[in-house]
């Protein structure tokens, strides 16, 4: 039980909040084992993100090198591998974002560590690893066991473990070398891209009506988007909505697309994976339209409705109309 | 432009009413409608796109019971050319490792330049399979693929990260690419597609086949396994309305009222 590695995520100079969620989890899971906890950085001059690490971990181990500048899993893979073979660490933890999800998965096999995905719990008993995850769409949680072995990988969930004020650790920074010798040629970073914003800005708006795949078909979307103009508000939805072109990209509400935080959030025939809930449980007033009693919406919703949202949204917007005064 | 897509048969839950099975490790099946992995769905069809521009064969390769030909066979009638169920009671409970595993052995010894699985399946949600299969075959991948531009021997890929940023990354072929939904507009299939795809073969593989031992598969080859499913423990329920269409309505009105929001 002699050290955790946290793989520190950041991107175009920011560190990602991802980044402290694994160190307040790590930090726990140290304690417990009585390990050290390590933070892993490797970048292009990232010193700053070092010491910013050095409060949260015991020791923060820094690989520098311009290779580095962007994530890139194939010389991620390289030098992260390298570490962890020479300082086995009994736990790595990365983020279960895009590239983490990347990244573990070859590094496990590579290593021959058990890995476990998007984790919401990890416990560390009796030399068992065990953790919490979801399966069906957030609609069951179990609890599963990772085989025996001398070293463990997982990757987290975001928005999971809340990261606490605690005392700096006033970690040592460690600069390690790096064990990349030349570019990369199987696999090269190009640019980030931003696909082109539609004119509506979600993020800004007041109320806002979203949609999720209840709505059942591109036609019924007009009427809603009355409802969200009978409010003063803009229309957005969940992910399922944009993979099929029924709304631009940035209109798309949750981990992959925008977050919100409307007065006021409508939730019409969105189930509420984690995703979408991660971009919109900040909102002041969540009102949930299901006709799944159980779907896990509920569960962030302020008040909830189990019913069909067309049998709904007809009465509410002559409501609505009503209280401000228009005509019906 | 030789492609295997990796696909997998999944119960719809989404809207379903689920129930935890009398082992309190799985759900209860009955009753639910099984259909082809989202994202495994985007793969078949930009696999089939891929091959409509190029030329080139598309295999679809499954691991599943019987019933899993339901799956097969709707991917070839939207395109496939080959189907591979691979199916041995031995491969139950088999984790996101050992079904790479199991891929690996199959894939290793066909001819391909891309190797396509979805992100991820909407059942168990392990978003491993891709990357785990291209360490299996020692070559690149991407994962989170959201665009693929094929220019020689290169696959310049636009991949999704966080709040709406992509990343554009070049691979070189061949390689595994784990597609994310939205990719394209999967095709609708016609009858008579359907019905000349029921003539196709499907090839059917056991453990035997794959020259794995039993200990590599199913719950003896896993890394992960489920001691318990449970529910999910509520922190705060919403406050349900109920009544009428028009009562609910009204309530919901109410609220804002009070909330001074209207």
């Amino acid at each position: 039980m002699n050290e955790i590695f946290v793989l520190a995520e950041h991107r175009q100079g920011q560190m990602r909040d991802i980044t402290f969620e694994m160190l307040a989890k790590g930090r726990e899971l140290a304690e417990k084992s009585g390990a050290e906890l390590t933070a892993v950085l490797l970048g292009e001059d990232v010193k700053d993100h070092a010491k910013t690490l050095s409060d949260y971990a015991k020791n923060v181990l820094l690989v520098e090198d311009n290779k580095l500048k962007n994530y890139n899993s194939e010389s991620y893979q390289k030098v992260l591998s390298g570490l962890i073979k020479e300082r086995k660490p009994w736990l790595t933890l990365m983020g279960h974002t895009s590239s983490g999800i990347d990244l573990a998965p070859r590094l496990a096999v590579m290593l021959n560590m058990p890995l476990a995905t998007d984790c919401i719990d990890l416990k560390f008993d009796n030399q068992t690893l065990t953790v919490t995850r979801q399966m069906y769409g957030g609609k069951v949680n179990v609890e599963a066991v990772l085989r025996r072995a001398e070293g463990y990988m997982a990757t987290i969930r975001q928005a999971t473990f809340p990261v606490k004020k605690e005392p700096s650790m006033n970690g040592k920074i460690i600069q390690a070398p790096s064990s990349l010798s030349e570019e990369m040629t199987r696999k090269r970073f190009v640019e980030y891209v931003l696909p082109p914003p539609s004119g509506v800005d979600i993020t800004i708006a007041e109320f806002i009506v979203g949609i999720g795949r209840g709505i059942k078909d591109a036609s019924n979307i007009p009427q809603i988007e009355e409802l969200a103009k009978t409010l003063g508000g803009a229309l957005a939805c969940s992910r399922p909505i944009v993979d099929k072109g029924w709304l631009p990209n940035d209109r798309q509400v949750g981990s992959s697309g925008k977050t919100i935080k409307p007065k006021l959030y409508i939730a019409l025939g969105i189930s509420g994976a984690f995703q979408h809930v991660l971009g919109m449980k900040s909102s002041d007033l969540i009102i949930a339209v299901n006709k799944d009693s159980k779907a896990p919406i509920f569960g962030v919703a302020d008040y909830g409705v189990v019913e069909d949202l067309f049998k709904l949204v007809p009465s509410l917007k002559s409501k609505i109309q009503e209280l401000k005064g228009q005509k019906v | 432009m030789d492609i295997i897509v990796c696909v997998k048969q999944v119960p719809e839950t989404a809207e379903a009413d689920m129930k935890i099975n009398s082992t309190g490790k799985g759900i209860e099946k009955t009753g639910l409608v099984f259909d082809i992995n989202e994202w495994d769905d985007y793969a078949l069809e930009e696999a089939v796109r891929l091959k409509e521009k190029f030329g080139g064969a598309v295999t679809a390769i499954t691991i599943g019971t019987e019933d899993a030909d339901n799956t097969l066979r709707k991917c070839l009638a939207r395109g496939a050319d080959k189907a591979i169920r691979l199916t041995d009671p031995k491969f139950e409970n088999s984790d996101g490792y050992a079904i790479a595993k199991i891929l690996h052995k199959v894939i290793k010894d066909m001819p391909f330049n891309l190797v396509l699985t979805g992100a991820q399946a909407d059942d168990d949600s392990y978003a491993v399979v891709g990357p785990f299969l291209a360490e299996l075959l020692g070559i690149p991948h991407a994962t989170m693929v959201k665009k693929i531009e094929l220019n020689g021997e290169v696959a310049k890929i636009n991949r999704e990260l966080e709040g709406g940023l992509q990343e554009i990354v070049e691979v070189k072929m061949p390689s595994v690419l784990a597609i994310q939904t939205g990719i394209n507009e999967p095709r609708y299939v016609s009858i008579m597609g359907t019905r000349k795809a029921m003539q196709k073969e499907i090839k059917i593989l056991s453990l035997t086949e794959t020259g794995l031992s039993e200990n590599e598969v199913g719950e003896a080859g896993s890394w992960v396994t489920i001691q318990k499913m449970y529910v999910p423990p509520v922190e705060k329920l919403a406050e349900f309305l109920k009544g009428s269409p028009e009562e609910i309505a009204s309530k919901i009105a109410e609220i804002l009222r009070a909330k001074g929001l209207i």
